[in-house]
């Protein structure tokens, strides 16, 4: 089996479904990364049969303010001293930008090159999202 | 996008709470009483009316309210046919009418429009109807009418006629009305038009005590309530003309009609009417219809003052 070192500093995003770990990479903007990096994939799992993961090391303040829309199953394992110091589940991001496109064809947003599409958490239990500009409502 | 500076706007008939529509209806009735102690309120202040689609009511209630406080306007009767022609974006168009006028009225086809100018506007933007999504100003026209007639905005049955799927200023209303509690709603429409079911939710979740009643018959609402809004059936809704003729005519005010109503009953619409209401009521004195179009303007002008901080 492929082995990667454990990590002294930084993150660790565990448990990601297999296939979701290059999305978040590169939605992290982890490509352009001045740390290093390992993107696991395919990784053999008790719980999950196969799952991806992502080492980041030396930084601990990275924004995965939006890991909870691309994979609600990652766990964040943050590392000092090559310890766990802090394990946190992630959640649904209350405020969405760039990331979900408004399917509402009289929306704003389906005909202005300007302005990011942002999506506001409505309902958590339903993960529920509305459009920020037209109201239209999404489920993700 | 990237302005620091904290400007208020009004783009959701729900931006502002109930003690801010009550500020702005306290004021709209000290212009009333006394307009010549507001008339050069906004002197030396420009507004900019940027409509994207015709409205000649909605933009001369603005404009005529502007220049009542004594500020002047820079209109674009139609901006579609002008820059957004060439290719110009709405957040371009915004920030150049910025830099130019101190406040900004938008009515645009899309829906959302208005929301985000509001994010690369450093000066107000006011909503003047957003594709079928809002109109706050005629929320604000129509609770302020309802105010001055009936005297409070609780506690009162409201029936609301005709277009209830794609009319914006019923969703509106009946929203900010929700608000305020002890509402009942009697809803007449034909079954095609019927209030849409994430507005409903939204409303018996708003405010306590508020009940909804749908009725595809005219007469059983008239008969109770304290409100009547008629709602014009819109054309352009429709793929079929067929349809639209024959439901056209559903819902038609008549005087007969208006004799199962409260004598203190008091009719209102948005406008344009079509033929939703026949000419003869108009004579009834409760038909106020016209009155609401301009107790419109005046709100507008609290509104404007409100936004400008002048007041």
């Amino acid at each position: 089996m492929l082995r990667v070192d454990a990590i002294k500093k930084g993150i660790v995003l565990d448990h990601i479904q297999a296939g979701n770990g290059i999305k978040i990479f590169e939605r992290l903007g982890l490509r352009n990364a001045e740390y290093s990096v390992a993107l696991l994939m395919n990784v053999p799992s008790t719980k999950m049969v196969r799952k991806d993961m992502i080492k980041i090391s030396d930084i601990l303040n990275l924004d995965l303010t939006m890991l909870g829309l691309l994979d609600p199953s990652t766990t964040v394992n943050f590392i000092e001293d090559g310890k766990v110091t802090n394990k946190v589940t992630v959640e649904l991001p209350g405020r969405v930008v760039g990331l979900i496109e408004c399917k509402n064809p009289r929306c704003i947003t389906s005909y202005e090159r300007h302005g990011p599409s942002i999506f506001m958490l409505v309902d958590k239990e339903t993960k529920e999202y509305k459009c920020f500009y037209c109201g239209e409502r999404v489920k993700v | 996008m990237g302005d620091d500076v904290k400007v208020q706007h009004f783009i959701d008939s729900l931006d502002f709470s109930t003690e801010e529509y009550n500020a702005l209806f306290s004021l709209a009735n000290k212009i009333i009483a006394s307009p010549t102690e507001y008339q050069s309120l906004c002197s030396g202040r420009l507004m900019a009316t940027l409509f994207y689609e015709p409205s000649t009511r909605t933009r001369l209630s603005f404009e005529a309210a502007m220049m009542r406080l004594g500020g002047q306007v820079l209109s674009v009767a139609n901006s579609a046919t002008s820059s957004a022609v060439k290719g110009e974006t709405l957040a371009d168009t915004i920030r150049t009418a910025a830099g130019y006028a101190d406040i900004i009225v938008l009515r645009h086809p899309k829906e959302g429009a208005a929301r985000l100018a509001s994010l690369y506007a450093p000066v107000p933007v006011i909503n003047g109807g957003d594709g079928a999504r809002e109109h706050p100003t005629q929320t604000l026209t129509d609770m302020f009418t309802i105010q001055t007639y009936e005297g409070r905005l609780d506690n009162l049955t409201i029936a609301l006629c005709g277009d209830l799927k794609y009319g914006r200023t019923i969703h509106s209303l009946i929203k900010a009305l929700a608000r305020r509690g002890k509402t009942r709603f009697f809803l007449i429409s034909p079954e095609e038009l019927r209030l849409p079911e994430h507005v409903k939710e939204e409303v018996l979740d708003g405010g306590a005590g508020v009940e909804i009643q749908e009725t595809t018959r005219m007469e059983k609402g008239l008969r109770e309530a304290d409100v009547l809004y008629m709602t014009r059936i819109q054309k352009e809704r429709f793929f079929n003309e067929e349809d639209y003729i024959k439901l056209r005519d559903t819902y038609i005010l008549t005087p007969e009609k208006m004799a199962l109503a409260k004598e203190r009953m008091i009719v209102m619409h948005p406008l344009p009417r079509v033929t939703e209401i026949t000419g003869e009521v108009d004579k009834d004195k409760r038909a106020v219809y016209f009155q609401q179009a301009r107790l419109g303007m005046f709100v507008r002008m609290a509104l404007i003052a409100y936004l400008l901080e002048v007041v």
